[in-house]
């Protein structure tokens, strides 16, 4: 966008003549995911995982607009209303099914995209923005996932529903009303149903108008790439389209395989058989655990055992919310002015070695009975989670000696700046 | 920003003698009471998500507890949440009064935790402290844990017959809802 050499768009049609001048919708597309915006000619795989976020973003919105035509958010009727859509309605199963997989796959790319932050330091100036609003996009989605899980209003849905609003009882004097005030009851009721229907439906349109934003900012500074070292010439860049839409479509395709497999082969396999019961708040399952999604975070909460000055429970309710709030420190807590953990070798181990094992193991232990040995091990991976971002990062990058970066993009690829064959319009490359 | 004009207009008054202009004060009035109107409107939107009349209703319940037997124990429902009434009887009186208060975890004794001339009645919400689960030991044939009260399945507390937490995650004891005898034999929780 910001580069002198991007295509310029050029209507043809006496239609997008018109268009152009009236409202100059193509133009702007054709800059923003079309042929005129120059990216990276090195990016891999890796980079796939934007555009794919963004497809189940609205994979999610149509099969979510279409179970909520036969879907009715009332205590009486939610769950038969959800078996309804199973058994009754012509194609629910399908859109049911795509939905909660759907859900499991958008935070599972978002994963992945997030992590490609994390090694190749995606955060750093000049993409600050980019990365503060996709942590916000991700906080988004954790409220939005919740509150639909409590829809089909299940055993793990209500009473997945009572512990997170239980979360906020922690707060000392104002917690209980607080929590009273989320729910509009004592305890997740028909108040508490509704409201989380009527956000659960309002939230996605939010994420898309943050994900708006998210690429806006994006496309200032241009996509980063695997070397981490900035665009100089043309030769650096493809344009988007054809180029990455091809990339981007084939990556599309693996997914959707995966992604078809679960929904026709295993639609349950990351659900709970417990909400195939309906809510009832005399009784209790015997583990309450929250999606897969939300694992790592639902162990830092239940890691704090021992009251120390305030209650174990804020404690972990805390320190919950700052594992994901100390992401938006990141670009100012690594210093290093090299981007991509390729050419980091301290970074590297610690990445590899430090930050994925123990994310790893949050993953399992969340969903692990809250016992010894699993109790201990939470609290040294939730520890280690914490070291690494506010006290290793920010020691390696003061400590590290980087590895030589290439010169630019195209010697990444080539060897040589001066093998590259350069398009018409162009300045010659140094 | 009509804010900002009306300082430097108050300063100028006091320095070199200029006037308000009537349009600063009417500036300053209309974005006063449209911004004062705007924050009106939020309390409502806040207010709306409190518990309703018909929930509100529903938060006090009334229980006979004259057809309880000694050692029997009933399970209510008070704001959509289980209670638990418990007739105690005399030996699990005893036991719980046998325990030296400063030794629990939430200490409390069992006088504490009933009314004045209902001492063997406890009244307890169904919920545990830990996470929020519905312990067992209420209906017949239930588990009652290692001292004899209630015993909570999903991460093993133990509460004794006083519904005192003694053993396991849970931070206190089973909470004793807000409650009168109207009557002998009618309480009235909430």
């Amino acid at each position: 966008m910001s580069f002198p050499w991007a295509r310029q768009y050029e209507p043809k049609t006496g239609l997008t003549k018109f268009l152009d001048e009236k409202l100059p919708l193509p133009r702007l597309m054709y800059g923003a995911i079309g042929a005129g915006y120059p990216v990276p000619r090195n990016l891999s795989y890796f980079w796939n995982f934007g555009v794919l976020a963004g497809f189940f973003l609205v994979l999610q919105i149509i099969t979510g607009v279409v179970l909520a035509m036969h879907y009715a958010a009332n205590a009486q009727v939610a769950f038969a209303t959800t078996e309804h859509i199973m058994r009754d309605v012509n194609w629910g199963w399908v859109m049911r099914y795509a939905h909660a997989n759907g859900a499991s796959f958008f935070f599972i790319v978002v994963y992945l995209h997030i992590f490609r932050g994390f090694f190749y330091s995606s955060y750093k100036a000049p993409r600050e923005m980019i990365w503060l609003l996709g942590v916000v996009i991700f906080l988004l989605m954790m409220a939005t996932a919740f509150m639909g899980y409590v829809l089909p209003w299940g055993q793990m849905s209500f009473w997945g529903a009572k512990v997170i609003t239980g979360l906020f009882g922690a707060i000392p004097g104002i917690g209980e009303s607080i929590q009273i005030w989320l729910l509009g009851g004592f305890a997740p009721d028909n108040a508490a149903l509704n409201r989380f229907f009527s956000l659960h439906f309002l939230l996605p349109f939010v994420i898309a108008g943050v994900v708006i934003l998210h690429i806006w900012a994006l496309h200032i500074p241009g996509s980063s790439n695997p070397t981490g070292v900035e665009i100089k010439s043309e030769s650096d860049t493809l344009p988007f389209h054809p180029y990455y839409t091809a990339k981007d479509g084939f990556g599309l395709g693996v997914v959707l395989l995966f992604f078809f497999a679960m929904v026709f082969f295993s639609p349950n396999m990351l659900g709970h058989p417990d909400n195939y019961i309906e809510a009832n708040p005399l009784s209790t399952p015997a583990l309450i655990v929250p999606e897969w999604y939300f694992y790592p975070f639902y162990a830092i909460l239940r890691a704090f055992t021992v009251d120390f000055i305030l209650p174990a429970k804020l404690w972990g309710v805390l320190a919950m919310f700052a594992a994901i709030l100390v992401w938006f420190f990141l670009p100012w807590l690594d210093r290093s002015p090299v981007r991509s953990g390729h050419y980091r070798p301290l970074f590297r181990k610690f990445f590899w070695f430090g930050l994925i094992p123990c994310m790893a193991l949050l993953f399992y232990l969340g969903g692990a009975h809250a016992e010894e040995p699993y109790i201990m091990l939470s609290q040294i991976a939730t520890a280690y989670y914490f070291l690494h971002f506010l006290v290793i990062l920010p020691i390696i990058s003061q400590i590290e000696r980087p590895e030589p970066l290439p010169y630019s993009i195209t010697e990444a690829v080539l060897g040589s700046d001066k093998k590259a064959v350069l398009g018409e319009n162009t300045t010659p490359a140094v | 920003m009509a804010e900002t004009a009306a300082t430097a207009t108050t300063d100028q008054i006091e320095h070199d003698g200029e006037g308000y202009r009537r349009r600063d004060f009417i500036d300053i009035a209309a974005v006063s009471a449209a911004g004062i109107g705007g924050a009106a409107v939020l309390l409502p939107l806040i207010s709306q998500m409190s518990p309703s009349k018909d929930v509100l209703a529903e938060s006090s319940t009334e229980i006979d507890v004259s057809a309880i037997e000694i050692g029997q124990a009933i399970k209510a429902v008070f704001r959509k949440q289980p209670l638990f009434v418990r007739r105690l009887t005399a030996a699990e009186v005893a036991e719980a009064n046998g325990v030296a208060v400063d030794s629990l975890r939430d200490p409390e004794s069992l006088a504490d935790r009933t009314k004045e001339g209902h001492g063997d009645m406890l009244i307890t919400m169904g919920v545990c402290t830990h996470l929020g689960c519905v312990p067992l030991g209420a209906a017949e044939g239930e588990v009652r844990g290692e001292f004899g009260g209630y015993f909570c399945p999903c991460h093993g507390s133990h509460y004794d017959t006083a519904g005192r937490i003694r053993k396991g995650p849970a931070p206190t004891n089973l909470e004793v809802p807000e409650y009168e005898f109207t009557s002998d034999t009618v309480v009235r929780v909430g």
